[in-house]
């Protein structure tokens, strides 16, 4: 045996034996990997985008809405122009379909000097009020780091309830988890100085949420 | 790292008399703990999810060694390596292995305790690799060339002072003293270091067996460029980490941020599976995970296995008043507070941690707030129990128990010991207390010992009703 | 002696080691109380400790041999009440767990625990005694001692029975919940440490502006007074069942005898 495989059985039976027995059998096994938990779920009685808005601007996270799709790039520029930005953007190809006049954008993953990113989340989840992002080739993880001012586009009927149903959504991907699921709440942030709490720590130093219908 | 917790009592008189430390733990003591409480009482479900927690995590405990194997499956299939090891030295090398395969030069880090429990930093500078830390806490240290002091807020004992003359140090100035350009400034320089990584090893919060994945936890979302701008992804974590379904995950997600820091997230809650897919644009192209057990099977044969519990929230030491006096460095190695008094002992050995579980009041309010409900001060009392059963307690107070149980379990004798004792205390006071009294220096120290009245309760019980 | 069973319930008094050394005074306020409510109270004389020295140093058979004479000694009553949440709760959970494998002594154990009571909550959560007829004068701040509250649940029941003592006005300390430092052979194997802890503690009475602080454990309240004598700070320290009783009208723990004179 291998010093890998050795170690593996080593900690393996280790286990096995602090529990004084040895392998489970394939019916506890089957049993065990049957097991559905269902485990209890904070109560919400608020309807789902009005608490995805207010969860999300309680940690200095911002939001707009729009009534269609093809309001998305005016949403992107009026932001855009608001903070000042540069007219140019990290564009995740999942919003391919809409043209964004006087922006200068490319699909590739951010770069160092990026300093907006415009992206499409899978879902949001009203219950903390976050957004979930799926990393593939339409959308890239750096662009949810890397740049100062993060837009996602958040379509308000992909709002769940809770946690639990947003793995069902990632569940139903054909092409089954995405290399990074990122679930984001906010802007980046410390408190490591003296408990004093500041944005912008690695990640993007704005998040601007734009919810479609 | 070395282990120095048998000098806890110099460390933890040297902590109180050090000024900006207690300045530094004055400020965040409150803050977490009038957060965490806020959050506990805004979800009424809290006790009842606690109570949960801690029944789901017994039940991965009894059945850890499937829950790992459909882990290990789950990964493997998801294009990601699981290494074993068994000890520290076991996961330096396979971890040093892989750095070196891939020519690394720069290493880049999220925080992990699990890599400060097996001394990774110094193993890797070693073999001449720069290492950046890379969560602002442990950047901080790092460049302080301190060990952590708290789990999730390695930097709690500097003071923004400190901070700053750190900085400019190590950045070459001008000095910056107000937080938001501290914390730009660490972002720059951190930036760079992101992008030019080969490996970057992050910890894992939670493994989750249904989907192979390692999440972890973050405000800054240091630990997602971390893992996302290297080359090679590495992941560290304990074996007792595994959890089997993403809604298991779900379960400790509710309670960590709340019982952490107060939020009722965290910013960044990031679940990886795998390297980056054939057609991704970005992401590691490699992902490893070090599954390390560094004693932690043998804990779960007996009374401790509760600790495997253990979700690292550190609001066990945001509300143990002797981490409040002392702060984290006293404890002399990885794990503070009242977590680490029982883990530090059991994973480095009874006799190299003796005050550890003896510096403790038994007061409870750790476990009061524990989210997965571990008995902490129970397990400190056993951890006594075995120094006192390995000879390990002072022969002092092991001849002071005799004593103590010879005289006790005499009631007359004892009784006749107390109307001696009162009757001499009394006799000695002044003004109803005792200054100074040369056997009990360790009271008289600090406080006044409060007189007695001269004779004791039961005689004059006796002198009154003359009952037996 | 034996009372008619009309007077209300059997109750063994267990008076602590630092109660019968250090103030005795507490004893008889148990007593008072108790009789007030109804119990016919006895003070067996054969009890000492209730092992929590041992228990908590490591030394379980040292713990077992006290708990099995305190079991003897009281198996018999109808209750055991003592005015300390921390030895109470040594008897009320911990005995039972010191016998988990001894199927003789288990039994006994646990038949003790489930009538094991803290003084203050056995006369509200049992007898449902109020304190109406009781008067203090002064402004009284109210230390949980850790065992009490998180040990034994204590918290609303003093402060319910104290806001029915006429003349007294109650007002919480900051952080009423966290540990004096006393913690048994902790405060003389740490001083420094306790030291620390108490001087937060004494800080946070102070700034109540209260002249009286109690609280339902000797240990505790020595280890506070100990240290407001020290830093000469004139507030007066009861445990509750004093002030309860009536019986604070002399001097508080390590108050000087003249200071009610
Ligand atoms: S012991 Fe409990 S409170 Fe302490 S870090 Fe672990 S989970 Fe958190």
């Amino acid at each position: 045996m291998t010093a890998a495989a050795n170690a593996r059985e080593a900690i393996l039976n280790s286990v096995r034996s602090a529990l004084r027995r040895g392998p489970l059998d394939d019916t506890r096994r089957a049993e065990l990997d049957a097991r559905r938990p269902r485990h209890t779920r904070p109560a919400q009685d608020e309807e789902l985008v009005a608490r995805f808005i207010r969860k999300f601007e309680s940690r200095a996270g911002t939001t707009a809405r729009v009534a269609s799709r093809a309001d998305v790039p005016a949403a992107v520029e009026a932001y855009r122009v608001e903070k000042g930005l540069p007219a140019r953007a990290a564009v995740g190809a999942a919003l391919k379909d809409l043209a964004f006049p006087g922006l200068e954008i490319h699909h590739e993953p951010a770069g160092i000097s990026e300093t907006m990113a415009v992206s499409q989340a899978l879902a949001g989840i009203a219950e903390p009020g976050s957004l979930m992002m799926a990393s593939g080739p339409a959308s890239p993880i750096t662009h949810n780091f890397v740049p100062d001012d993060h837009v996602v586009v958040l379509d308000a009927g992909a709002i769940v309830g809770h946690f639990e149903e947003a793995w069902e959504v990632l569940r139903a991907r054909p092409e089954g988890m995405p290399r990074a699921t990122n679930i984001i709440s906010g802007p980046s942030r410390t408190a490591d100085v003296e408990q004093t709490i500041q944005l912008g720590a690695h990640g993007p130093r704005r998040v601007h949420v734009i919810i479609v219908g | 790292m070395e282990i120095r917790s048998n000098e806890f009592k110099q460390r933890a008189v040297f902590a109180i008399h050090d000024a900006s430390l207690q300045q530094a733990l004055g400020k965040a003591r409150g803050g977490f703990v009038g957060k965490r409480a806020q959050q506990a009482a805004e979800l009424p479900e809290f006790e009842q999810l606690r109570e949960e927690a801690k029944n789901t995590k017994n039940h991965i405990l009894d059945n850890l060694d499937h829950y790992l194997e459909r882990y290990e499956a789950a990964v493997t299939a998801a294009g990601g390596h699981v290494h074993w090891a068994r000890d520290a030295e076991e996961a330096r090398k396979i971890i040093l292995d892989i750095c070196k395969r891939v020519d690394a030069k720069t290493v880049t880090k999220g925080k992990s305790m699990v890599s400060e429990e097996i001394g990774l930093n110094e193993a890797l500078i070693e073999h001449g690799m720069e290492v950046v830390e890379t969560d602002l806490g442990e950047y901080i240290i790092q460049l302080a060339h301190e060990p952590p002091s708290h789990i999730i807020a390695p930097a709690v004992h500097k003071t923004k002072d400190q901070v700053s003359d750190l900085f400019e140090a190590a950045h070459g100035g001008p000095r910056k003293t107000e937080v938001p350009d501290l914390v730009n400034e660490a972002r720059m320089v951190l930036r760079d270091k992101y992008f030019r990584a080969d490996v970057g090893i992050t910890g894992g919060n939670f493994l989750v067996a249904e989907t192979g994945s390692s999440i972890i936890v973050t405000n800054e979302g240091n630990g997602d460029l971390t893992q996302t701008l290297a080359k090679v992804h590495i992941v560290t974590s304990g074996i007792e980490r595994v959890v089997p379904t993403l809604d298991d995950a779900t379960l400790f997600l509710r309670l960590l941020a709340r019982s952490a820091t107060g939020q009722e997230t965290e910013t960044y809650t990031t679940i990886s599976t795998g390297p980056r897919r054939a057609d991704d644009l970005d992401g590691p192209e490699e992902y490893h995970v070090v599954l390390v057990d560094n004693g932690r099977s043998k804990m779960l044969g007996g009374r401790f296995k509760d600790m495997l519990r253990c979700i690292r929230c550190g609001a066990c030491m945001n509300h143990c008043p002797v981490y409040g006096a002392v702060g984290g460095h006293a404890y002399g190695w990885v794990y503070p507070g009242p977590m680490g008094s029982v883990l530090t002992p059991l994973i480095k050995g009874l006799d190299n941690a003796y005050d550890l579980p003896n510096a403790c009041t038994l007061n409870g309010r750790c476990a009061s707030v524990c989210p997965v409900k571990i008995p902490l001060p129970d397990l400190l009392r056993e951890l006594r129990h075995m120094q006192h059963q390995q000879d390990i307690t002072p022969v002092m107070q092991r001849r002071a128990l005799k004593v103590w149980r010879y005289v006790a379990t005499r009631p007359k004798l004892y009784h006749a010991l107390e109307q001696v004792g009162a009757r001499f205390l009394s006799a000695i006071a002044r003004n109803g207390s005792i200054r100074r009294l040369p056997l009990a220096s360790g009271w008289t120290d600090v406080r006044d010992l409060p007189a007695p009245a001269g004779r004791t309760f039961l005689e004059l019980w006796q002198g009154k009703r003359g009952q037996k | 002696m034996t009372e008619s069973p009309t007077r209300g319930p059997r109750v063994g008094l267990f008076a602590t080691c630092l109660m019968n050394v250090f103030r005795p005074n507490v004893g008889f306020s148990a007593v008072k109380l108790l009789e007030d409510a109804g119990c016919t109270v006895e003070v067996p004389a054969n009890q000492t400790c209730c092992g929590q020295p041992g228990y908590n140093s490591g030394d379980y058979d040292a713990a077992r041999a006290l708990a099995r004479q305190v079991i003897e000694t009281f198996e018999h009553y109808d209750y055991i009440v003592g005015p300390s949440g921390s030895c109470m709760a040594t008897i009320r959970h911990d005995y039972p767990v010191l016998f988990q494998d001894d199927p003789v002594w288990l039994p006994r154990a646990q038949a003790l625990s489930e009538k094991a009571w803290e003084l203050l909550s056995f006369l509200t959560d049992v007898l449902g005694a109020t304190a109406s007829d009781s008067h203090y004068d002064g402004t009284v701040t109210y230390h949980d001692s850790c065992s009490g509250l998180r040990g034994l649940g204590i918290k609303g029941q003093p402060r319910t029975l104290l806001g029915e003592v006429d003349g007294l006005r109650l007002k919480e300390m900051e952080d009423s919940e966290v540990c004096c430092g006393f913690g048994g052979t902790f405060c003389v194997k740490y001083p420094e440490i306790s030291e620390k802890m108490v001087e937060d503690k004494v800080k946070n009475i102070l700034a109540t502006g209260a002249d009286t602080v109690v609280g339902g454990d000797l240990g505790c309240l020595m280890n506070i007074a100990g240290r407001l004598k020290r830093i000469n700070a004139p507030v007066k320290v009861f445990h509750t069942a004093e002030v309860l009783a009536g019986l604070a009208d002399g001097p508080g723990l390590a108050g000087a005898a003249k200071e009610s004179d």
